[in-house]
């Protein structure tokens, strides 16, 4: 069946689309109440986020939308110290969009939400004219407990920077599908509960963590180094970056330290806790190929600056532009 | 390599300025930090290799025109839609209700153009003779696939006449460390006469870093010498890529070619032939290059002429968000390079 905008209309055919795909996906006891607004428990410290996904494909190698709109929303939740514990999802769908489709983003958010341990507690459903498209708005809520303080101007002098994974994986993977490349690359497209909660569990010092989406590496560490008037150094042969991203980056005039990721995240953390820190990554689910990257150096605040294999130093800057493939 | 590194860092002889000519060779230079790892006394200065850098604003405004035709759809690499023309850029002809696709690959609008054939799917064929293979080969798959409703407006240029032109009317240029990908398909051979001309080596380099800084090394060595020497040879020969060459052949003539700054150079671009005039989107006499910002100073970037940080404009009324030239615009553009690595030489 393919959307109308009857399903928009707020009337029958919206009420059988969100008991047949979405409160069927999403089923708990807060949302089969069906209120206009979800009445959730709270807590002093109230983390919110929200953030809207627009991919295309709307399926690709690694996920799809509803994991990587679950994943997007959770992943920030973390980063700021956050338990993740309710989400609500706005679909907006242009007139076309397949019911079966729909079906499989739904059961995929419904899985990657058990995975991340939150609820979906609350949605709302729009139709608009187009040729079958499928947006997605999620917005997450999760409690920070009362000892955990994270912020990028934390950063000094002396501090550590890690990385949990392979850089490039999620943008490679959806370049390859939209430019029909075949390769096996897969999109990173994870929830870090796992890694988070090991991290702060295990008494390391973290000073600041930030999940490396869209702007990549280079536009994160660049948002520490000014918040906290640092200088950042990185070792270039010490970020992991996987043969066959590389590979697609060098054809493609692409630089890995600006590709999106939906994954990863970097963590800044004291000195004497780097290699703790190390492990509890790369124990954790997602965290296997994690590695420390740089650290924190006296130089010019606000800087960041990458040591190249052959021995040379250039000053990375945030994203200019939109990282598109070069033409020759 | 350590030995080179340390000649070339302690290096004390007289003063060169070495011009990476590929927009490649440029991007890579400031990804690999190579001027810190030099001498003062050697100086790698830019020069007109970035295809998108060197198309005149007559070019850019034919293509917001042709957007603009509701018949039409302008298909183009990502950077293209940002480049300025005279008044306007691609992206300001599309918000504008101007009809423009981005695509990945010039062979993508052969897909487009086969499903939507109520319009003409224009590509915008940019580039040295790196890509005009690519483009003949769309023209020979277009032929044979019986698909008419494509064309492209090409701006096609080769790389020895603006050497040639650099050397006469710019100078100063000690070395060359010629572009890779463009020696892949024409050969080493075609700098001899330019190296013998103007008594300079050219190095025909890779695009690892290694391979630039053993490139940069070979022409210190043989500054103030003619030569050609491959230190690419596992990509290039000396006669070049001969499938590819005898496929732009068919398709192509050689044509005078504005570049940016540099006016109108002989017999340095590429026209369609005659018998497929029918795929020109309108390519000829597009030579007005008047920028909408006059104290723009690519042109004196582009022949090495004066550095990006040099231009009064060079970070701040242009930068990539604001970019009121081509250099600015192009991963592979001088400007956009020295902005974003904050490179000081």
């Amino acid at each position: 069946m393919k959307i109308t905008m009857a399903h928009g209309s707020g009337g029958k055919a919206t009420a059988e689309l969100i008991e047949d795909i979405f409160e069927k996906s999403f089923h708990n006891p807060v949302l089969a109440k069906m209120e206009d607004s979800a009445v959730v428990p709270g807590a002093e410290k109230i983390a919110v986020t929200t953030d809207s996904f627009v991919v295309t494909p709307l399926f690709f190698p690694g996920g799809d939308i509803g994991r990587l709109s679950v994943c997007g929303t959770v992943n920030d939740l973390l980063m700021s110290g956050a338990k993740p514990r309710y989400l609500t999802c706005g679909f907006i769908l242009e007139e076309g969009a397949d019911t079966e489709e729909l079906k499989k983003i739904a059961a995929s958010m419904a899985e990657t939400a058990a995975e991340a341990g939150i609820s979906i507690v609350a949605g709302d459903t729009k139709v608009v004219e187009g040729k079958g498209g499928v947006y997605i708005n999620t917005a997450g809520v999760g409690f920070v407990p009362p000892d955990v303080s994270l912020s990028a101007s934390s950063c000094e002098e002396g501090d550590v920077i890690l990385l949990s994974g392979n850089l490039g994986d999620h943008h490679a993977a959806i370049l390859s599908e939209r430019m029909n490349i075949r390769n096996t690359i897969q999109s990173d497209c994870a929830p870090l509960n796992e890694m988070v909660n090991a991290l702060l569990e295990s008494g390391v010092k973290v000073k600041a963590m930030r999940d490396v989406t869209r702007g990549g590496l280079g536009t994160v560490l660049n948002e520490f180094a000014g918040a906290s008037a640092c200088c950042m150094e990185l070792e270039e042969t010490a970020i992991p970056v996987s043969a066959q991203v590389r590979g697609f980056c060098e054809i493609l005039g692409l630089d890995p330290l600006y590709m999106g990721n939906e994954g990863k995240m970097t963590a800044v953390v004291a000195a004497g806790d780097a290699q703790k820190a190390l492990a509890c990554m790369k124990e954790s689910r997602y965290g296997e190929n994690a590695a420390i990257i740089g650290k924190v150096v006296s130089g010019e605040p606000g800087t960041v600056l990458l040591r190249t294999p052959i021995g040379g130093t250039r000053i990375v800057t945030v994203l200019y532009g939109e990282g598109l493939p070069r033409i020759c | 390599m350590t030995d080179i590194q340390s000649y070339l860092k302690a290096y004390d002889g007289q003063p060169l300025r070495l011009m990476e000519v590929c927009g490649t060779h440029t991007a890579q230079i400031s990804r690999c930090g190579i001027t810190g790892m030099l001498s003062p006394a050697i100086r790698m200065i830019s020069g007109p290799g970035c295809p998108v850098c060197v198309t005149v604003t007559a070019y850019i405004d034919r293509l917001v025109a042709l957007s603009m035709e509701p018949e039409n759809v302008v298909a183009t690499f990502g950077d293209m839609l940002r480049v300025p023309g005279g008044s306007q850029s691609l992206n300001d002809a599309k918000a504008a209700g101007g009809h423009v696709r981005m695509v990945y690959s010039p062979l993508d609008t052969l897909k487009l153009a086969a499903d939507d054939p109520a319009r003409t799917y224009i590509f915008a064929a940019v580039g040295f003779e790196t890509t005009a293979p690519v483009y003949a080969m769309l023209l020979e798959e277009a032929v044979s696939n019986g698909i008419s409703n494509v064309k492209i407006l090409t701006s096609l240029k080769t790389m020895p006449p603006v050497i040639d032109w650099i050397c006469k009317n710019q100078g100063g240029v000690d070395g060359f460390l010629a572009p890779g990908h463009v020696s892949v398909i024409t050969g080493s051979r075609i700098f001899e006469p330019l190296s013998e001309k103007y008594g300079i080596p050219f190095a025909v380099a890779g695009f690892e870093g290694p391979q630039i800084l053993a490139a940069i090394y070979a022409l210190v060595r043989k500054s103030g010498k003619a030569g050609v020497m491959n230190l690419y040879p596992g990509a290039v020969t000396e006669e070049g890529n001969r499938t590819a060459q005898k496929m732009v052949d068919k398709y192509f003539t050689p044509c005078d070619a504005a570049w940016r700054g540099m006016g109108s150079i002989p017999d340095s671009g590429l026209l369609l032939r005659e018998d497929y005039a029918r795929f020109d989107a309108g390519s000829a006499g597009l030579n007005d290059d008047r920028g909408a910002n006059a104290r723009c100073r690519c042109a004196q970037v582009l022949t090495g002429a004066i550095s990006p940080n040099e231009c009064p404009l060079f970070g701040s009324a242009c930068t990539p968000q604001t970019p009121q030239g081509a250099c600015m615009v192009s991963m592979e553009g001088s400007c956009y390079n020295y902005f974003t690595n904050m490179r000081k030489r």
